[in-house]
C-alpha cells in the first residue's frame, strides 16, 4: 500500500517506540501500519502463519471421511466446516500478510519445513467417530484457544479471530452431535465413539501449547498483549468443559488422574506427555511426512491452472487481473 | 452513502469536472475495520485524503482514511445476487444441531 506524502504537522510526541508501548499498556490495538518492534512484528508472523498453516493442513484428517460420510446430511455438513477451514486459512494469511511477508513466501516456508502447523494434524482419522472427535475437542480446543485471541493486540489478527470464531461454534456441535449419535448407537458404535475419545483425548490437550514454565514464547508474547491468557490457563477452561460433556455421553476420558477439585474448583488432571508431543513437533508423528507431502502435492499439480489463469487474464486486455493490478 | 454494488463502473471510471473520484473508507477506532463512508473528487491521491479527511472525519469519526481511485473497484453484478448471494445453508449455522441444555455451552 502507498503511504501518502500528505501528513499533518507533528508535534514534539513520544517516540515510535513510547508510542507502542502506550497503545499496548492501554489496551489499544496495534493496526499494519503503525510502528512496532520488529521481534513483535517477526512473533505475530510466525504465530499467524502457523495458524493459518494448521486450518489449511487442518483440513486433511477430515477431508479423509468425505466420501464415507454415512449419510448425505454429514457428507454435505462436512464438507461445509472443511470448507470453512480453508476460509479461515485465507483470513489468516491475509491478516498475515498486512506484516509485510507475501502469501507465496508463507506458502514455500510451510512447504520446505520450515515454518510449523499444528502438532494435531499429525494424527491418523481411523473411524467415522474421529470425525466428532475432532469437531467437539480439537474444534473445541481450538474454540478456547481462538476466543482468547479476540483480544490479542494486533488488530488484523483478533478481526480474524472474530470472523473465526463466529463461524466454529457449528464446527463443535455437529461433532458433538455426531459423537451423541455414536454413544447412544449400538455397542459397536459407543466402542467407536470410546476409542476415537481414547485416541483424540490427550492430543487435544497438548495441542494448546507447552506448559507455562517451559513456554519460550510466553512471558514476551503476555507483555506485548498477543497473548491474553496461557497455554495452561486455556487447557484448564477447555478441561473444565469437557469433562462435563463427556459425562453426558456417558463416554470415559483417558485419564485417571482426573478429578474434581473442591479446593480450586477446576478438574485436575493427569500429566501430558510431553515427549511425545515434542517428537511429534520435531516431524515424528504417524502422519508429518503425509500431510506435507500431500499439500506439496497439492501446489504443484495445482500449478498449470494457476499458469493458465494468469494466461487468461493477460489476454482479457483490460479485464483481467494484469489490468487493475 | 453510496452503494458500490448499485453503481455501474461506467460511471465510476468518469471523472466529474475532470476530478477523478475516490471512494473513502474510515477506520472509526482502532481494532476495527475500516468501512466505506462514502467518495469525494480529487485531481489526486494527496487532495483526495485531505478532502476525505475534511468531509468524512470532522466531528473525529476516524483514525485513520483511505481513499481509493473508485475506478479500481469491481464490483459483482447487481442483477446476479441471487446466484451469488444464495440463501445460507442451514447446517452452517449453531443453531442447526440440537444439543441439550445440560451439555453446557458448546
Ligand atoms: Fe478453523
Ligand atoms: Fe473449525
Amino acid at each position: 500500500m502507498e503511504q501518502s506524502t500528505f501528513t499533518t504537522a507533528t508535534t514534539d510526541g513520544p517516540t515510535p517506540a513510547e508510542r507502542f508501548d502506550q497503545l499496548i499498556a492501554a489496551g489499544e490495538k496495534i493496526e499494519p501500519r503503525d510502528w512496532m518492534p520488529e521481534a513483535y512484528r517477526r512473533t505475530m508472523i510466525r504465530q499467524i502463519a502457523q495458524h493459518a498453516h494448521s486450518e489449511v493442513i487442518g483440513q486433511q484428517p477430515e477431508g479423509n471421511w468425505i466420501t464415507r460420510a454415512p449419510s448425505l446430511r454429514r457428507k454435505a455438513i462436512l464438507v461445509a466446516k472443511v470448507q470453512d477451514e480453508a476460509g479461515h486459512g485465507l483470513y489468516l494469511y491475509s491478516a498475515c500478510e498486512t506484516l509485510g511477508i507475501s502469501r507465496d513466501e508463507l506458502n514455500e516456508l510451510l512447504h520446505q519445513g520450515r515454518q510449523k502447523y499444528s502438532s494435531i494434524f499429525n494424527y491418523p482419522t481411523l473411524s467415522w467417530a474421529d470425525v466428532g472427535a475432532i469437531g467437539w475437542l480439537v474444534d473445541g480446543a481450538a474454540i478456547a484457544n481462538q476466543v482468547a485471541l479476540t483480544r490479542t493486540s494486533y488488530g488484523p489478527y483478533a478481526r480474524a479471530m472474530v470472523r473465526i470464531c463466529k463461524e466454529e461454534s457449528f464446527h463443535q456441535r455437529q461433532g458433538f452431535e455426531i459423537m451423541m449419535t455414536l454413544a447412544r448407537g449400538s455397542e459397536a458404535q459407543r466402542d467407536m465413539a470410546q476409542d476415537a475419545l481414547n485416541r483424540w483425548w490427550w492430543p487435544s490437550l497438548a495441542m494448546l501449547g507447552p506448559p507455562d514454565e517451559q513456554s519460550t514464547h510466553t512471558e514476551q508474547s503476555m507483555q506485548w498483549g498477543i497473548k491474553v491468557e496461557t497455554n495452561d490457563e486455556i487447557r484448564q477452561k477447555f478441561v473444565d468443559q469437557t469433562v462435563p460433556q463427556a459425562q453426558f455421553l456417558g463416554l470415559t476420558l483417558p485419564d485417571p488422574a482426573l478429578a474434581w477439585n473442591e479446593e480450586r474448583g477446576h478438574w485436575d488432571f493427569g500429566e501430558i506427555d510431553w515427549d511425545a508431543f515434542w517428537e511429534v513437533v520435531r516431524g515424528n508423528g504417524p502422519c508429518n511426512r503425509e500431510r506435507l507431502a500431500h499439500k506439496v502435492k497439492a501446489w504443484e499439480d495445482g500449478a498449470w491452472v494457476r499458469e493458465a489463469a494468469l494466461a487468461h487474464a493477460a489476454k482479457q486486455d483490460g479485464r483481467g487481473l494484469a489490468a487493475t493490478a | 452513502m453510496n452503494d458500490l454494488n448499485d453503481r455501474t463502473t461506467t460511471t465510476t471510471a468518469a471523472p466529474v469536472g475532470g476530478y477523478p473520484l475516490w471512494e473513502v473508507f474510515v477506520r472509526a477506532r482502532r481494532g476495527l475495520n475500516h468501512v466505506h463512508a462514502g467518495s469525494v473528487h480529487a485531481p489526486d491521491a494527496d487532495t483526495a485524503l485531505q478532502h476525505a479527511r475534511d468531509v468524512y472525519t470532522r466531528r473525529a469519526e476516524g483514525v485513520s482514511v483511505w481513499v481509493v481511485p473508485s475506478a479500481a473497484i469491481v464490483a459483482s453484478d447487481p442483477d446476479a445476487r441471487d446466484d451469488w448471494f444464495e440463501g445460507s445453508k442451514p447446517y452452517r449455522h449453531p443453531t442447526f444441531y440440537t444439543i441439550p441444555d445440560e451439555v453446557g455451552h458448546l
